[in-house]
């Protein structure tokens, strides 16, 4: 019955978490998306842009919404499903907790400024600059949660006595070792989701036969981004699993089913795991993962085999890494693919293969998110404060758990449901063509391509 | 003062902030739908939504503060509340998503349906009602803690006369500083078809405050003895609150300075809402936890004093503006822009 709670327990969290982060990297990424659709529209005096900034910040008030209210229930809930773990962690790792309820009020008003004032003054740059609050309280809400699970992985900060945290230290807290490469990858890889699916967004709309200026100077923007911070990804990525190396071996081992410590790793990818702990079937790219651990090929990558066996991450984790690591690389390269199409002058680059497959790579951003997050969070297990707790003795004691579950269960269904009813809604009834001629009658109709 | 003390201060002022302008926000979902069964809804839907559509947001964190706040000035908190108030903390999170994300749906989305208009009036009465579980709780007597594990007594919750009296004063309450404040909103936009329904809900809300609060008093004194005699020690502040009540009742009968009738009941609500809590010190959770024994380690509590101080500075510069933008905005309120 005790495993019971525990794993209800496990479960709601996840489902919370995972419904709860589509919408965080959407508050987090979209609002530098909007504010640089602003701008280019100010600078160049071109309405298009200035419409995509107003349709995008329309569509991300929505998402907003389900961001803020689940953040809520996680809010709470790390309360509510995790008391002990808040008991204790509550000493040492509230101050960013705190400052994030700051930082999301300064993004909250300022996003209430930004919705409100978009013909109120003379000067466009005034509401431009009210985008900024934005991005920075975004950015600042995303940078300050990562230093709590980041704490997690690898708590800093206090000393132990007597089994209590003792000598609290909250900023070393925060700059954990984990927190420089979890923040930088966080960040990076929010950016590049928001730029993807709006590409994807944009790419759909021009599939089906709204081949306009409009649409095409959004594909390229939104795919130039998707470039930019897919490199900037890959080199955090890099960086991440260079913390790892050293600081959390065991949870790049279990990503890499490294069970033995050894010099000249080999990198391996999908493949299944037989009885013997032997990888089958996967692709082995020799000496790869000492250089993706070190920058050297002959580096020593420590095995699994130095972690107590009941210690260890689930083996499954590995399928998530690579399922992350395929989809980044997948990534810059559709919109590299773009970029080359449209250099070549025979080659059309809006046709159906090259715009189905941007479309489907807005939808494998977020899921790279998601898979990211099981990994970072399974990767964690058995621990929820490495080291010092674990999740069966985080979790609550009440038996009602289970039906919370449903419960929130029935809540997500609902908002996502309706969240995306809503957006399709929203945008049907009110196309870019007619809300242009509204917004910027004077603009010359030369959209029609 | 001690950071214990320093915290607690602040979060006590938080809570009475969102206890302001949730009330606000509660109420006025409410009386929009009541409006709207009884075909009013074209006479001051108008005006609650103008208010509301920018503040939202900033009314949740209110909400969010605090419970962010009290687990870190108090993890002890998160160990007893956490568990046993994992049904109506989880109740209450529903309602509040439900309420929010439909706002959003609704007000960026499409046009108002009656069902979202009866969810919105619904969550903004049964919201507090939740919430107000968690006051109950503090008063002790339906927590208990066995071989470590702490549950709440949900047979004795359901049949106390004080958790009853306490759902009922946060819901008229809600109606009555809503009522209140909508009242001062509609002069200031000089609306006066909708000035004179909603000066009619305040008035009509006016008793049952006084009488519930009153109510929820005299059972207070039957739970909780200690709490209820701290409190007669600070008559002062109780009796300062009465007055406040009624001015505010007769400020709103006479129908002028508004504005007053405003400032006014959120005094009454101050020195009881302090009254109160002060009373209550030095326990979070009677008997499990106090202020002192709770407390977080030092260096944290300065960190989050100081973390406090810092986002003040940038938060006021911001929501002056915010006002000025929308609220203090004669020409907003009236609704020219």
């Amino acid at each position: 019955m005790e495993l019971d709670t525990v794993l209800m327990s496990r479960l709601l969290t996840a489902m919370t978490l995972g419904f709860h982060i589509i919408f965080a990297t959407l508050g987090v990424g979209v609002p530098l998306m909007i504010s640089i659709a602003e701008l280019i529209g100010i600078k160049k005096n071109d309405p298009h842009y200035r419409l995509l900034a107003r349709r995008w910040t329309r569509g991300f008030v929505i998402t907003v919404a389900v961001g803020v209210v689940t953040g809520t229930a996680i809010g709470l809930q790390l309360s509510l499903v995790w008391p002990n773990f808040m008991q204790v962690a509550g000493n040492v790792i509230s101050l960013p907790l705190f400052m994030e309820v700051f930082a999301f009020f300064f993004e909250a008003i300022f996003l209430g400024i930004y919705l409100y004032t978009w013909d109120r003054f003379n000067n466009q740059y005034i509401h431009w600059v009210f985008s900024l609050p934005i991005i920075i309280g975004g950015g600042f809400s995303a940078v300050f949660i990562t230093t709590v699970n980041a704490f997690m992985n690898t708590p800093d900060g206090f000393t132990t006595e007597n089994g209590t945290f003792a000598a609290v230290n909250p900023i070393a807290a925060m700059l954990n070792p984990a927190t420089p490469t979890k923040v930088f990858h966080v960040l990076t890889s929010a950016y590049l989701t928001c730029a993807a699916i709006l590409a994807a967004i944009t790419a759909f709309m021009i599939l089906k036969k709204k081949t306009t200026d409009y649409h095409k100077k959004a594909l390229k923007l939104t795919l130039t981004l998707t470039f930019i911070f897919a490199v900037l990804t890959a080199i955090a990525g890099d960086s991440s699993a260079k913390f790892l190396a050293v600081h959390q071996p065991e949870k790049l081992a279990a990503a890499e089913w490294h069970f033995e410590t050894e010099e000249g790793a080999d990198l391996l990818l999908f493949g299944w795991l037989n009885d013997a702990h032997e990888a089958v079937g996967e692709i082995r790219i020799p000496n790869f993962l000492s250089f993706l651990a070190y920058g050297d090929f002959n580096a020593e990558v420590t095995g699994l085999e130095e972690t107590p066996e009941d210690k260890w991450p689930p083996l499954w984790v590995h399928y998530m890494f690579d399922l992350m690591v395929t989809i980044g690389f997948l990534l810059p390269g559709v919109a590299l693919l773009y970029f080359i199409l449209s250099k070549l002058k025979k080659r059309n680059e809006h046709n159906k293969g090259m715009l189905s497959l941007i479309v489907l790579s807005g939808p494998l951003a977020m899921l790279a998110i998601e898979f990211g997050w099981i990994y970072a969070e399974e990767g964690r297990q058995p621990w929820i404060i490495r080291g010092y707790m674990t999740v069966e003795e985080a979790a609550t004691s009440s038996p009602y758990i289970g039906l919370m579950f449903v419960l929130f269960l029935a809540l997500y269904i609902v908002l996502g449901t309706l969240c995306v009813v809503t957006l399709r809604k929203l945008f049907r009834d009110n196309p870019a063509e007619e809300e242009l001629e509204k917004h910027y009658p004077s603009f010359e109709k030369d959209d029609e391509s | 003062m001690s950071y214990e003390m320093i915290g607690i201060f602040v979060l006590w002022i938080f809570l009475y902030g969102y206890l302001i302008v949730a009330s606000i926000d509660f109420g006025a979902g409410f009386f929009a739908f009541y409006a709207r069964i009884t075909r009013q809804d074209h006479v001051i839907n108008q005006l609650i939504s103008r208010y509301l559509s920018p503040v939202w947001e900033v009314t949740n964190v209110f909400f969010v503060f605090f419970f962010v706040g009290i687990v870190g000035f108090f993890p002890e908190t998160a160990y007893y509340y956490g568990t046993a108030l994992l049904v109506p903390g989880s109740i209450a999170i529903i309602l509040l998503a439900i309420r929010g994300s439909f706002y959003a749906f609704e007000n960026y989305g499409s046009k108002q349906s009656t069902v979202y208009m009866f969810l919105y009036g619904a969550t903004g009465l049964l919201i507090p009602a939740s919430l107000s579980v968690a006051l109950t709780l503090s008063e002790g007597g339906f927590i208990v803690e066995e071989n470590g594990v702490v549950s709440l007594q949900y047979l004795e919750l359901f049949t106390s006369p004080l958790s009853w009296s306490i759902v009922a004063l946060s819901i008229v309450s809600v109606l009555f500083i809503s009522a209140t404040f909508l009242t001062f909103y509609a002069s200031r936009a000089k609306d006066y078809p909708a000035l004179k329904l909603v000066r009619k809900f305040a008035l009509f809300w006016s008793t049952p405050a006084i009488i519930a609060a009153l109510t929820a008093f005299i059972f207070l004194s039957q739970h909780n003895r200690g709490h209820y005699e701290s409190m007669l020690d600070l008559w002062w502040m109780l009796g300062l609150s009465v007055g406040f009540f009624m001015t505010t009742a007769w400020l709103l009968y006479q129908g002028k300075y508004y504005g007053m009738a405003f400032i006014s009941v959120m005094l009454q609500y101050v020195f009881a809402f302090f009254g109160y809590g002060i009373g209550h010190y030095p326990y979070l959770l009677d008997p499990f936890i106090t202020v002192y024994d709770s407390a977080t380690h030092e260096s944290m509590g300065i960190a989050l004093v100081t973390a406090f101080i810092g986002g003040l500075l940038l938060l006021i510069p911001s929501l002056i503006l915010l006002m000025k933008l929308f609220l203090f905005d004669a020409d907003y309120v009236k609704g020219k822009k």
